[in-house]
């Protein structure tokens, strides 16, 4: 018999997480359409004048991604709570630390990545120019993993609780605010014709900082949540 | 070898059980009994360690098994009330995923042989959604077949279960345990081991 | 061991905190009030009127010590929850939760007196101002912990589930603090700065640590009295709750 290794875990935990996307499509869609129409309401609110929408784009769109990355996060953890599937991840031969990473890793490719993918198409709508749009694009793909990693510990703490996907949206939100900050900032720079590198890195440096320490607390929040 | 010394739990303000000790050997089964609401889920959640005692240890081999960690998991298999089956993925898909969980994955043949051996294989191509309570458990329990564990920790594996299912659970448990395999768990019906069962009654 | 450390271990059971928690009220409220005339007093009457804004600029003594008592309070709160985390002690998670509505307040009450201070001086009541703007999210962060604890119905897991929540947010207080100077900076057209404060004059710095102190004594005697009533409530089964002279009534 082979010792039980935890790469296989991690590998065998984001399979099944992707292929049970893949058979409930509308999940992962729902985020998708979220997003859109979040971000197709504001001109409707704001009118059309190309001007105005150019400026507010950066921040429109990283609010709605925003919202829509919140949105996702209630399928983190409730079902596999409910059938006991966590339970069976929790007494999994591996740190618990590294399934909670395969989970978050799993999420992001279904709910943060297809955000990334169509940020270009919404840009066009707010008029931006490609460059900008680049960095928009690029800004999502670095914020999104934080947004993940962060409200997965929100997601955790709330496992089973009454009322949890409000409270997530309580709990998250004030957390997010640096990556907000960072990423709108960083494609408002380039729109001002600055350099977008300050703010990404600091982005950058948010995604690491939430890579050491967010996975541990999620294990610490979903250990509490079992007892 | 198991041993459990001096386990209290709490559940809220109220004392479910106190004192509780006993040692397992290999070749052992042990059954707890009780009334409903007396603590045999919340006894085997803490063999498991999922949750934390108010007092007393759990050892594994002479070692407690907050330090043994994941060698302790290594060894140890946990069927509780939930299936723990995803609804969407079919008996298979949902045997190997559960391999992997448990480190060692699993071929397709094996898994399928799984299956067959609690008489599901018929069904291996329906999601599990698909399937009645008993059909469930038995996919539940099969997991038990995928993968060698010499520590089975079993919360009413009979429920839902017709006769000829539990026959086949008391069948794999025999021989589980025959080769040197231990095994807890909690049952309202009987189960008819040729090994000793030795029995726990939680008050 | 010492005396000390044998006196702090028998203080760590709710049942032998509680009287000495009642004892020690008194004490503390008292000082907070002395204090609070005197900063008021300091504040109101000794400080210099200010060239530039008059006489309204002097709610800055309730408000800067306000925010600096908010953002102390979190951090306690987050080392009590950290306590018992690790310890796994009852009465430590108590002590976090009963801090919490006091922070909660003084961040409320700095963002309320910044309004008041906007108002006459930059005409508004609400400017994106780096400090404020910091403040209203602690804000949230406390609603945060308060709201997660009350949803959660087995206390021992609101305790753990809050413990953890606090953690996290100690550690991205500085960051969200950082990140909205940053963002300050970012926009430099929109800011009118509160915290481009009238420069220091010796009695007004004297006056807002006067306060500042007043509101920590205030914090320990409130905390204690609510930590009291948590006592009451959590160990309403233990039988020394029962002996108490308060149960009698």
């Amino acid at each position: 018999m082979n010792a039980p290794s935890s790469g296989a875990v991690f590998r065998g935990i984001v399979r099944r997480d992707l292929r049970l996307a893949a058979r409930r499509r509308s999940e992962p869609l729902f985020t998708l359409g979220f997003f859109v129409v979040v971000a197709s309401l504001f001109p409707l609110g704001l009118g059309p004048e190309p001007e105005l929408l150019r400026r507010i784009a950066p921040g429109v769109l990283w609010v709605a991604a925003l919202l829509a990355s919140m949105l996702a996060l209630g399928r983190m953890f409730a079902a596999d709570y409910e059938d006991g599937t966590l339970e069976q991840i929790v007494l999994a031969p591996s740190p618990l630390v590294l399934s909670v990473g395969a989970k978050i890793v799993a999420h992001w490719l279904v709910s943060g990545l297809p955000l990334v993918l169509v940020s270009p198409l919404l840009a066009l709508q707010y008029g931006l120019p490609a460059d900008v749009i680049a960095h928009l694009a690029l800004s999502l793909l670095v914020g999104t993993p934080v947004l993940s990693l962060i409200g997965a510990i929100a997601a955790a703490l709330t496992i089973g609780v009454r009322g949890a996907g409000v409270l997530v949206a309580l709990l998250t939100l004030p957390l997010y605010v640096p990556a907000l900050v960072f990423g709108a900032g960083a494609v408002d720079a380039k729109l001002a014709g600055l350099s977008a590198a300050p703010n990404l890195a600091l982005l950058g440096a948010c995604l690491a900082l939430a890579l050491l320490f967010a996975p541990l607390a999620t294990a610490t929040a979903i250990r509490i949540s079992l007892e | 070898m198991l041993d459990a010394n001096d386990l209290e739990c709490l559940r809220g303000t109220r004392r479910l059980f106190a004192g509780l000790s006993f040692a397992l050997a290999p070749g052992e089964c042990l059954h707890v009994h009780g009334a409903n609401g007396s603590g045999k889920t919340s006894l085997l959640r803490i063999l498991c360690g999922l949750s934390r005692p108010e007092r007393g240890t759990v050892r594994w081999n002479a070692e407690p098994i907050d330090a043994a960690g994941d060698e302790y998991r290594a060894a140890l298999a946990f069927c509780g009330h939930a299936n723990a089956l995803k609804e969407d993925l079919t008996p298979a898909e949902n045997l190997l995923a559960a391999a992997a969980l448990y480190g060692t994955p699993a071929t397709e043949d094996s898994a399928r042989a799984a299956l067959d051996a609690f008489g599901v294989l018929h069904l291996e191509a329906l999601p599990v959604r698909a399937l009645s309570q008993g059909q469930k458990r038995r996919v539940a329990l099969a997991r038990l077949a995928v993968c060698a564990r010499r520590l089975w920790i079993l919360d009413e594996p009979l429920a839902a279960l017709d006769a000829r299912a539990a026959q086949t659970l008391a069948a794999r448990l025999d021989s589980h345990l025959a080769q040197g395999g231990l095994a807890v768990l909690t049952s309202h019906q009987p189960i008819e081991l040729r090994a000793p069962m030795r029995s726990l009654a939680l008050s | 061991m010492t005396n000390g450390v044998i006196h702090w271990f028998r203080y760590a059971s709710p049942q032998s905190f509680y009287p000495l928690a009642g004892r020690m009220i008194p004490w503390f409220a008292t000082l907070a009030a002395l204090l609070t005339a005197a900063g008021l007093w300091i504040g109101f009457f000794v400080a210099p009127t200010d060239a530039q804004q008059g006489e309204s600029y002097r709610i800055i003594f309730v408000h800067v010590p306000a925010s600096w008592m908010s953002m102390f309070l979190y951090v306690v709160m987050a080392g009590w929850a950290g306590l018992g985390l690790a310890f796994n002690t009852r009465l430590s998670a108590m002590m976090a939760h009963a801090i919490a509505p006091t922070g909660a307040m003084f961040a409320f009450l700095s963002l309320w007196t910044g309004a008041l201070w906007g108002r006459p001086t930059w005409g508004t009541y609400w400017v994106w101002d780096a400090r404020l703007t910091s403040e209203l999210v602690l804000l949230f962060l406390y609603l945060g912990y308060m709201a997660l604890h009350a949803a959660i119905d087995d206390p021992r897991r609101g305790d753990r589930a809050a413990a953890v929540l606090a953690l996290v947010g100690v550690i991205n207080v500085p960051i969200i603090y950082f990140s909205v100077q940053w963002w300050n900076t970012l926009h430099q057209g929109a800011s009118v700065s509160l915290t481009r404060a009238p420069s220091m004059a010796a009695t007004m710095l004297t006056g807002m640590l006067v306060m500042a102190l007043a509101f920590w004594m205030y914090s320990i005697a409130a905390a204690l009295a609510r930590v009291r009533a948590i006592m009451l409530e959590r160990e309403a089964h233990m039988q020394w709750t029962h002996e108490l002279p308060e149960a009698a009534k």
